[in-house]
């Protein structure tokens, strides 16, 4: 059998992904044995001319992390697109937008004022911004266009899988690997993970009845070991998020914070979050209420942390 | 905009709300034709979600009414409504949007003059906002540069 071919890629994302490819430890090896790497810009020196050359599908899986930033994001979500038999988006940057896609809560303008201008590390006295060209002795100059708004892979170009996670964690990602190595692939657009359930089914705390009178963050509360989290008034994302990752944050007495995306079949995390959430708010007069909730200093950044790109709304509406 | 006529669509809950809406219907009152009904079971029943999906697709406000405290036929439903629209509202005008475009009232079945007034009400309170800023969701990259 041929080796398989793979590109891998990173758009607007941290990194973290890269390194998630490699988490998958010895089994890496495995993964040489049956596939060539054929274009990954972080670990090899491949240049996009060299991409630009491949026929079209002549690349069998690209894995795409990172979101839809920028021109130069979006050029090569096109290309790599056409050059492969199948496109993945890979963690939660391609597919939901993730941290860059916090900056759907500003505009372009914004975010460069603030980069730019406002930063107190910047000295910028003249208020300059970055331009999509620029003239130098030698010729111009061109920079990618800087978007208003982040996209997801899949809002951009057509994604055949997704694999969840900020990052992915390794057996996710072994996962997927294992179904495009044996060929054993599932159904367009799966989204690739042990679990279809919520994060608390993997959860080992003990979950009782959920009626909350106070909301805490996680700086101002010791959790007990054993008892849920968000029993204890932790915004815990596991009730609203895919489980597949082992439940490894409540474990580790953090609240999850949703990375996973979605449970199957929802289709705003934020918004079926914010249900199960308020539902729990243990009282019956409205100023009370709303003194708990008062408890909750950002909820759209906190229940669209992963997703705001990818959510009903893609972004703040700045006026 | 003199001549804006808002898109508006109203949670009615079955037992008490969509009666009051029928109520007023039957008493032949008057009150302004902006208004969509979609019945629900319960006002409980009113994820969040409908009301992002509402605003999402161009509606200009959303109202939500249900049974007065107390009398909700499911006993506790319209209490999650209660809790879930405070803080649906503060996660709204993070993302820009006013949150006087939502908002949950109680109606019950005999109150058909109520049903007309807070129709009325909210309607003109739309007419002041203006359109939504939401339209349909930007497709083309060329709109996602942009917009």
């Amino acid at each position: 059998m041929a080796k398989l071919k793979i590109a891998l890629y990173w758009a607007a994302s941290c990194g973290g992904c890269e390194i998630a490819t490699l988490a998958i430890h010895e089994k890496i090896l495995k993964l040489a044995e049956v596939a060539d790497i054929v274009f990954w810009p972080v670990g090899l020196d491949f240049k996009y001319a060299d991409v630009e050359k491949m026929a079209d599908k002549s690349v069998d899986v690209c894995l795409f992390n990172g979101a839809i930033r920028n021109e130069e994001n979006e050029h090569m979500a096109h290309l790599l697109r056409a050059k492969s038999k199948i496109m993945i988006a890979y963690g939660s940057c391609s597919y939901e937008g993730c941290i860059p896609g916090l900056s759907n809560f500003y505009n372009r303008q914004m975010t460069f004022d603030r980069v730019y201008i406002e930063t107190p590390s910047t000295d910028n006295p003249k208020k300059i911004y970055p331009q999509t060209k620029v003239k130098v002795p030698e010729g111009e100059l061109e920079l990618p266009e800087f978007y208003d708004t982040v996209k997801t892979l899949a809002q951009t170009v057509d994604v055949d899988y997704f694999v969840p996670g900020c990052p992915p964690e390794e057996k996710t990602t072994w996962l997927a690997l294992e179904a495009l190595i044996s060929g054993k692939l599932p159904p367009k657009g799966t989204v690739i993970s042990h679990s279809v359930k919520a994060v608390c089914d993997e959860c080992p705390r003990k979950k009782e009845e959920k009626k909350i009178k106070k909301f805490y963050r996680p700086y101002e509360i010791i959790p007990e070991p054993e008892k849920c989290l968000l029993e204890q008034g932790l915004l815990c994302y596991g009730i609203a998020t895919r489980g597949g990752c082992g439940a490894l944050c409540p474990q580790a007495n953090m609240p999850c914070t949703g990375c996973y995306g979605p449970v199957e079949g929802a289709v705003d995390q934020g918004a079926h979050f914010l249900s199960a959430l308020s539902s729990i708010i243990d009282s019956n007069d409205p100023e009370e209420i709303q003194r708990i909730i008062d408890d909750i200093p950002d909820p759209a950044g906190t229940f669209y942390r992963y997703s705001l790109p990818d959510s009903l709304l893609r972004r703040a509406r700045i006026k | 905009m003199d001549n804006f006529e808002p898109k508006i669509v109203a949670f009615c809950c079955n037992w008490c709300s969509y009666a009051g809406a029928d109520l007023a219907g039957t008493s032949r009152m008057q009150y302004a034709p902006n208004i969509r009904i979609i019945r629900v079971m319960c006002s409980g029943r009113v994820s969040p979600l409908f009301v992002l999906k509402a605003l999402s697709i161009g509606a200009d406000g959303v109202l939500i009414l249900g049974c007065h405290p107390g009398d909700c036929h499911y006993i506790e439903g319209n209490y999650k409504t209660m809790r879930r629209v405070p803080l649906l509202k503060k996660m709204l005008k993070q993302l820009g949007i006013e949150e006087e475009r939502v908002r949950l009232e109680w109606v019950s079945a005999s109150e058909g003059a109520k049903f007309a007034e807070v129709t009325n009400n909210f309607t003109q309170t739309i007419k002041n906002l203006g359109p939504s800023s939401l339209g349909p969701p930007q497709q083309s990259s060329k709109e996602a540069r942009h917009g």
